[in-house]
């Protein structure tokens, strides 16, 4: 490989190019995942215990999750969260990603681009502090939902899961809208046109003809959007409440609060290892390769 | 024909909704500066006032994170553009095996949730002894940021001609002038946008900062700690002003990108 590169470059800049990505790989990428991992087979121990005869390997880590209720619960019901966001997500985003392929006029689809892009240059805390205005007891959105008669009282929302939920269906909305989008585009439109004029109606063709081609986008969109989600703190910590904490608070209460930081790397080891099943699961599911992801 | 325009109705309601539900929030937020309360709100509006800009202005803590963020930010970008552009360069180069392995392994930090990219750096560091703070942020963020570098770069660079690079050489260039003259200047647009990108996404990051600050603070996470504790619309007004701000920013981003487009099909 270093050949190739040579060839092209000359030796200094093949060297230097092939150090800043070691450099980049080893000491950014790799050694911390795996001290992670081997920091949560160990046992929180004073300073002056660690490589001594307690410092030994054990899932002892692993135990506390599974002997605490509440934890246990707080983790599975992160991940069914994420997956109903993930789901929410691609429910409404499916219909803007083809709109704007396939249906929109080039002008009108490059001015709704813009101002879909828009919001996401805007900070996420400021994107959720602006749902925490609106979704609060006696905020906009329950005064508009009284002044309709819609509602008797005003509805809670900041206190379960859903202002949760909401907020990171706005969040994450981009990254499933633009994979899809990308990938509808780059259908043949006279692919629709012959599937209507043989016959097929509308649900028949996007089932058929339309989902299947977009499927690498429909992967990609679904395992950024789960990721982000399981991964979240800022929407979670903003727009929930004690009762509806989600796994990634956990992981840093033990850091930051418990101090066990061997604990916390345990529990954010289980998150990723949850992640990489999910973008497993969504690639077998698609079938859908790694090079196909992140084009 | 009924049933077709019933659809294309149903179409255009759901995108007027689409759009409402998208910059709702974003207006409420401007709204609620400008709002004469204790708290944020636009319900009641209490009368206008501009006295929260003022408060703004004072907020000493403020200032301190915002110019701890833009250290960071220029951080960041110093290490994770060259990072990207290098990766970039190796991938449309190098073939064979291992390059899949490789092109795997530079795409993880992109498909890991943002805390455990904070957490990792933090335990690595602390065995070397490093704890929390600018420059821990600076590398955490680094590492997933070059890969969005990457990804930047990688696409302009495989609509590259090679035998531009192949004819500067056989006219006498060396390497390294071919490499200086030809390639960098084809990537200069697209290295500038992927700084542009750098620089926002390291600005805006909240959970991998979170776990390497230490104490220091950037204004993202300034801004959190504020929406938890003693929230007051000075927080909108911060808010407004950061919005103004990327809103520009996205624009002349988005109308030069659009002129190098049309620049490019035309020549």
């Amino acid at each position: 490989m270093l050949n190739q590169l040579k060839a092209r470059f000359g030796s200094g800049l093949a060297i230097g190019i092939v150090g800043m990505i070691a450099i980049w790989l080893i000491a950014l990428v790799v050694l911390p995942q795996l001290l992670m991992v081997d920091y949560s087979f160990r046992p929180n121990l004073l300073p002056a215990d660690i490589g001594g005869p307690k410092d030994t390997y054990s899932l002892v880590n692993y135990e506390t999750l599974f002997s605490n209720h509440i934890h246990l619960k707080i983790f599975f019901k992160t991940i069914w969260s994420s997956v109903l966001v993930t789901a929410l997500t691609l429910i409404v985003s499916y219909p803007i990603a083809f709109y704007l392929a396939k249906v929109a006029t080039p002008q009108k689809a490059a001015l709704c681009l813009l101002l879909l892009i828009i919001p996401f240059w805007i900070n996420e805390i400021l994107r959720t502090f602006s749902w925490y205005i609106i979704l609060a007891y006696k905020g906009p959105l329950n005064a508009a939902l009284l002044g309709l008669g819609l509602i008797d009282r005003p509805i809670r929302f900041l206190s379960g899961d859903g202002g949760v939920l909401i907020g990171m269906v706005y969040a994450y909305i981009l990254f499933m809208i633009f994979p899809i989008y990308n990938a509808i585009e780059s259908l043949d439109t006279n692919q629709i046109k012959a599937a209507r004029n043989l016959g097929a109606g509308w649900i028949r063709t996007h089932w058929r003809v339309i989902i299947p081609h977009a499927k690498p986008g429909i992967a990609t969109g679904c395992i950024m959007t789960f990721m982000l989600a399981a991964g979240s703190y800022a929407v979670p910590a903003l727009l929930g409440s004690p009762g509806s904490r989600w796994f990634t608070q956990i992981i840093y209460n033990w850091f930051f609060e418990g101090g066990n930081w061997n604990q916390g790397a345990a529990y954010a080891f289980l998150l990723l290892v949850i992640c990489i099943g999910f973008i497993a699961l969504v690639m077998r599911v698609f079938k859908v390769g790694l090079g196909d992801i992140a084009r | 024909m009924s049933s077709e325009s019933i659809m294309r109705f149903g179409v255009r309601f759901y995108i007027g909704i689409f759009f409402l539900y998208l910059f709702t929030p974003l207006i409420i937020m401007g709204l609620a500066t400008f709002n004469d309360s204790r708290f944020p709100t636009v319900s009641p509006w209490r009368g206008a006032t501009l006295k929260w800009f003022d408060a703004l202005a004072q907020d000493g803590a403020m200032w301190q994170a915002l110019w701890t963020s833009i250290i960071v930010a220029a951080g960041v970008l110093v290490v994770a553009v060259p990072i990207g552009i290098c990766c970039a360069l190796f991938l449309s180069t190098v073939q064979g095996k291992g390059k899949t392995f490789i092109y795997s392994l530079m795409m993880s930090p992109l498909l890991t949730p943002g805390v455990i990219v904070g957490i990792s750096t933090l335990i690595f560091w602390k065995g070397l002894s490093v704890n929390g703070g600018i420059f821990l942020t600076v590398i955490a963020q680094t590492t997933f940021i070059s890969a969005y570098v990457m990804l930047m770069v990688l696409a302009r660079l495989q609509r590259f001609d090679r035998t531009l690079e192949n004819a500067a050489l056989s006219l006498g260039a060396t390497q390294w002038q071919a490499f200086r003259r030809i390639l960098l200047p084809y990537l200069k647009p697209a290295i500038i946008s992927a700084a542009a990108i750098a620089f926002l996404q390291s600005f805006e990051n909240y959970n991998t900062t979170l776990f390497v600050k230490g104490y220091d603070t950037t204004l993202t996470v300034y801004i959190a700690s504020k929406v938890r504790t003693g929230l007051t619309p000075a927080v909108n007004a911060l808010g407004l002003v950061m919005i103004t701000i990327t809103i520009l920013l996205a624009v002349v981003y988005e109308w030069k990108r659009r002129k190098e487009a049309a620049n490019e099909t035309e020549s």
